[in-house]
């Protein structure tokens, strides 16, 4: 993003908390940059329960390869329904590569292979007579790198319901999904215009709206606020507590204080080193993120929190 | 690149190059690229002014449009060679663009990463390196003796789209390499299929490349002479004077500036001059058509 461009951000910043902030409740004080305490919740007043009983993904031994290498390891993990559920971990500890298989993203990938069993709604999204473009529409993608479409940013909410066919209202669907992505404010007057004319936070917020167009009911966000300022983060945060009601969102971070602001529940990845060198990703820890922050059961995990490593 | 003016003392008591030699070198390196530059702009020039002073005597409407003649240059004229060309450039347009990017938009978008496909890569690469007389000879062979279509239109058009099939596949596949990945990703992330990805994001991103790789090749295959002599071409009338008649003989400007410039008198050399510039004209006119669809495309790229 450009200087110039921060202070529509700014301004975009206030509209965004009158418009779409629905509770009653004033938002809470962000816990501190430095801070690794507990997460502070605005939307969720009670917490959540530690059992996960409605999962929308649920992982059974899983394991990604590349070839022959194996990224990750024996992945068990119940990803709740309607909550955010982050994946933290050291740089090459193969959460991208998880969040990728969870919509196929990784078949993409040559020599990709997946073992054990991805359960979407109970249904394997690797069984053979499951068509992958249909796991992408249902299980949206946003992702590291803004990455708008060349086209204008009314074309780019379309794009999705146009190769799916849709035929209803378009201006309608596109003025919805960039309400709902906190975005139609700044570019209700400026629809024609390039999506790459936006700011980086801009634009994220577009591929935002644009994963939602086509109504998937998780979102999967790969480190969506590495590219941006903090600015841009703040805004693309308060979005995420905010969709959080109606989708289920899966989100790869850096950013330890961005898991322990956001998220939910946290599964904390880490490199298994073998005496031959071989590194594997394995997930050390999975629980709500109170307890990830607050009480690790592992020691890895509180080190890594606690930045010893990583 | 200032003049180095004082140099810090502790700089000069470490072991590092006298800025001075360094400005130098530069400066020589920079100058050497001037000139491997200029060779080719001054080899131009000269070829471009003795074309032009040769040619401009005898171009005229009349040139355009009259037979070739061995006996007054004053009406003598390259009309099968013009009409030819513009036949040649014609199909070999409408069969190379479709064909060339198809395989390229295959082996970049769609087709499986395995040995098969490097050899099948490997092997596009070594044809686009092949002598064009072989070309030539393969045209004569296939299209004019298995196929038996005559030393036609068609097997001179046929022999040029395969003569630079190979160019426009590398030069199209170079230009959907140079397509962001994340642009696919993002496609294929909200459920668009593969075809639909490459159609819709992939293809309008790579168009521009793939003209430019276009314009190479269909100025190749129209400069060439050799492929076409040996399929069979002639700088005689066409049977039945149908430009566009495909089975008929053809001819093309290569053939008459050819034969112009073997010709004893000299002034008939004079023509072949001509003819080129009719070739560079036909030539420039294509360039400018392809340009112009290619900013079209590039803006369609908003």
């Amino acid at each position: 993003m450009s200087p110039g461009d921060t202070p529509a951000d700014e301004q975009g910043t206030t509209v965004d908390q009158d418009t779409t902030r629905t509770e009653a409740a004033p938002a809470p004080a962000r816990p501190d940059a430095q801070s690794t305490r507990a997460p502070q919740r605005d939307l969720r007043d009670q917490p959540i329960d530690r059992e996960v009983v409605d999962p929308v993904f649920e992982l059974r031994g899983v394991s990604v390869y590349y070839g022959d290498f194996l990224a990750v390891r024996d992945v068990e993990l119940a990803i709740p329904r309607n909550e955010i559920t982050a994946l933290i971990g050291p740089s090459g500890c193969g959460k991208s590569t998880l969040l990728r298989t969870l919509n196929r993203m990784h078949d993409l990938t040559p020599g990709a292979r997946v073992e054990g069993a991805i359960e979407y709604h109970g249904h394997n999204v690797y069984a053979p007579d499951v068509d992958p473009v249909e796991v992408r529409r249902r299980i949206g993608m946003v992702f590291q790198k803004p990455n708008p479409f060349p086209k204008s940013i009314f074309e780019n909410v379309m794009f999705g319901a146009r190769i799916n066919g849709f035929k209803g209202d378009a201006d309608a669907l596109v003025e919805k999904s960039l309400r709902r992505a906190a975005l139609w404010d700044e570019v209700k007057d400026k629809l024609h215009e390039s999506g790459l004319s936006l700011s980086g936070g801009q634009q994220q917020r577009l591929c935002i709206a644009r994963a939602i167009a086509v109504e998937p009911d998780v979102i999967l966000m790969d480190e969506p606020c590495s590219a941006l300022d903090p600015i841009a983060t703040l805004k693309i945060e308060d979005l995420m507590r905010d969709l959080r009601d109606e989708y289920s969102i899966v989100i790869v971070t850096h950013n330890m204080q961005q898991a322990a602001r956001v998220s939910d529940r946290t599964a904390f990845l880490s490199l298994d080193v073998k005496e031959d060198g071989v590194r594997t990703g394995v997930v050390v820890e999975y629980d709500t993120t109170d307890h990830i922050f607050t009480q690790a059961s592992d020691e890895r995990t509180e080190g890594y929190i606690t930045g010893r490593f990583g | 690149m200032a003049a180095p003016t004082q140099t810090p003392p502790d700089l000069q008591q470490r072991s590092f190059e006298e800025p001075r030699r360094r400005a130098l070198r530069e400066a020589a390196i920079r100058y050497a690229l001037l000139a491997a530059t200029s060779t080719g702009i001054v080899v131009l020039g000269i070829l471009l002014y003795r074309v032009f002073s040769d040619g401009l005597t005898y171009l005229d409407f009349g040139f355009l449009v009259s037979l070739p003649s061995r006996i007054d240059p004053d009406s003598a004229g390259v009309s099968p060679g013009l009409t030819g060309t513009l036949s040649l450039m014609l199909i070999v347009a409408l069969g190379s663009f479709p064909i060339g990017i198809g395989a390229a938009l295959y082996l970049e978008e769609f087709a499986p990463k395995n040995r098969v496909t490097a050899l099948i890569e490997t092997n596009i690469s070594n044809l686009a390196g092949v002598p064009s007389v072989v070309y030539g000879l393969l045209g004569a062979g296939l299209f004019v003796g298995i196929l038996d279509i005559g030393r036609s239109l068609l097997a001179g058009g046929v022999t040029l789209i395969l003569l630079i099939l190979p160019v426009i596949i590398v030069t199209s596949r170079e230009a959907i390499k140079a397509v962001p990945n994340e642009l696919r990703e993002g496609g294929l992330g909200l459920g668009a299929t593969r075809w639909q990805t490459t159609q819709k994001l992939v293809l309008p991103q790579a168009l521009p490349g793939m003209i430019t790789g276009a314009i190479l090749g269909l100025s190749r295959a129209i400069g060439e002479a050799a492929p076409i002599l040996v399929v069979g071409a002639t700088s005689a009338r066409f049977r039945n004077n149908s430009p566009l008649d495909l089975f008929d003989q053809f001819s093309a400007l290569p053939i008459n500036i050819y034969n112009y410039t073997f010709d004893p008198d000299p002034v008939f050399t004079q023509l072949a001059a001509s003819a080129i510039i009719v070739l560079l004209g036909a030539l420039l006119l294509m360039n400018g058509i392809a340009i112009y669809f290619r900013n079209r495309a590039s803006r369609g790229n908003a």
